[in-house]
C-alpha cells in the first residue's frame, strides 16, 4: 500500500497496553480486538522495545493485518491493526 | 463477555495459545465441569481447572480428609485432616482462583442420586476408587448423553479414555461389568504413588480443557496407560460394541445401577 494511503486509517478503538509487560501487551491487544467487528481498525498504545518488537509479529501471527507502526518520540509507539477474523483452528 | 487487566493477566500464558485465545477462555469461563471423587485423580484435575478459569467447579466427596491421603491428594493439607474433603477441596480451589464457583456436595454417588448431579455439567471427571462407582458414572453419563473422563490408577500404572456421546466406545464397552469385590485390589491394599495421580488426573484436566475449547484430540476410541515404573506411555485403539449394555443397539441398562463394593473400598 502506497505511504500516503498509509495516514488515511482511522482507529475506530484504541488500546494502552504501556502499563503491563510481555506477554500481557499482547494478551491486552487481543482482548481489546476481540470487542471489534471483523475489518474494524485498533491503535495500540504500546512501549518501545521488546512490546514494540513483538506486539506487531504476534497480532500478524494470529492472521491480523498491521498497518503501521510509529514512533511517538515519548518511549512509546502508535499500532495500527485490522482486525482479521482467524479461521477455527484444529 | 470482556476480561478485566487482572483477568488477562492471570490466563494470559494460555490466551497466546492459538488454539485458545480469548474466545477459548470465554469458554472455559462459561464451561461447569462435574469432578466425582477430591482424592488422588480429583486433586489435580480439579486444581488446574480452577486455574485455567473453569468458571463453575462441581466436587462431590463423601469422606473426610485422613493422615494417608495426603501422599496424593493435594487439594488437602495437614491442617484439613479430619475435615470433609468436599469443603477441604473447595477452601483449596477458591484459594488458588478466588473467581471460580466451587459447589462442594458431601455425598457417595449411587443409582438414586448420580443423574440429578450431572446433569447441570457440560462435563464429569470420573476421580473415584472404585469399579461400581466407575461402572455408575458411565451408565449415567452414556443415559444422559454427556461427555465424562474415565480412569483409574493403582501402584505405578495408570489409564484413562474419554467418552463423548456418539463418538467411540463407553468405558463398559471396553470392561463390561466390574469384577468380583474380592478379586480387586485397592489402593488401600496395593499401594500408589502419589505422582502416578498427579500424572493422570492432570491428564483428566487436559481432556477436560480440549473438550470445552474444541482443541486438538480427544481420547475418545482410545485408552492411554502409563506405566510410570518404566515410563511408558500407550494409547490402545478401542471400538464400540454394538451389543454393549448400556451404549448398543438394544441396552439392557436403562437407568443407572448400584452394585456390591469390596467392603475394604470404603
Amino acid at each position: 500500500m502506497p505511504a500516503e494511503r498509509m495516514a488515511d486509517f482511522r482507529p475506530d478503538a484504541a488500546a494502552d497496553v504501556t502499563d503491563v509487560v510481555c506477554p500481557v501487551t499482547f494478551v491486552k491487544a487481543l482482548a481489546a480486538l476481540d470487542e471489534l467487528e471483523d475489518g474494524r481498525i485498533l491503535e495500540i498504545r504500546l512501549n518501545d522495545g521488546e512490546a514494540a518488537r513483538n506486539v506487531p509479529l504476534s497480532l500478524k501471527d494470529e492472521g491480523h493485518q498491521v498497518l503501521r507502526l510509529t514512533d511517538n518520540g515519548d518511549g512509546t509507539c502508535a499500532l495500527l491493526v485490522r482486525k482479521v477474523s482467524a479461521c477455527p483452528v484444529e | 463477555m470482556a476480561f478485566n487487566a487482572e483477568q488477562l493477566a492471570r490466563y494470559s500464558r494460555q490466551i497466546i495459545l492459538k488454539e485458545l485465545g480469548i474466545k477459548g477462555q470465554q469458554k472455559l469461563k462459561q464451561a461447569r465441569v462435574l469432578v466425582v471423587g477430591a482424592g488422588g485423580l480429583g486433586s489435580p484435575a480439579a486444581f488446574y481447572l480452577a486455574a485455567a478459569g473453569v468458571g463453575h467447579i462441581g466436587i462431590i466427596d463423601a469422606d473426610e480428609v485422613d493422615l494417608s491421603n495426603l501422599q496424593r491428594q493435594i487439594l488437602h493439607g495437614t491442617d484439613d485432616v479430619g475435615r470433609p474433603k468436599a469443603d477441604s477441596a473447595r477452601a483449596s480451589l477458591l484459594a488458588l482462583n478466588p473467581e471460580t464457583e466451587v459447589r462442594a456436595l458431601r455425598a457417595f454417588v449411587d443409582a438414586g442420586n448420580i443423574m440429578g448431579f450431572i446433569r447441570d455439567y457440560d462435563f464429569i471427571i470420573d476421580g473415584t476408587d472404585n469399579f461400581p462407582a466407575k461402572f455408575l458414572i458411565n451408565d449415567a453419563c452414556v443415559l444422559a448423553g454427556k461427555a465424562f473422563s474415565h480412569a483409574g490408577i493403582l501402584r505405578f500404572t495408570g489409564q484413562l479414555m474419554t467418552y463423548v456421546p456418539g463418538q467411540g466406545p463407553c468405558y463398559r464397552c471396553v470392561f463390561r461389568e466390574p469384577p468380583p469385590p474380592e478379586a480387586v485390589p485397592s489402593c488401600r491394599q496395593a499401594g500408589v504413588i502419589g505422582a502416578l495421580a498427579g500424572v493422570v488426573g492432570s491428564l483428566q484436566a487436559m481432556e477436560a480443557v480440549k473438550y470445552i475449547v474444541g482443541a486438538g484430540a480427544l481420547l475418545t476410541g482410545a485408552l492411554l496407560t502409563y506405566n510410570g515404573l518404566q515410563g511408558d506411555f500407550r494409547k490402545i485403539a478401542l471400538s464400540r460394541r454394538a451389543d454393549c449394555d448400556v451404549c448398543g443397539e438394544h441396552p439392557s441398562i436403562t437407568a443407572p445401577v448400584d452394585y456390591a463394593q469390596a467392603v475394604c473400598d470404603a
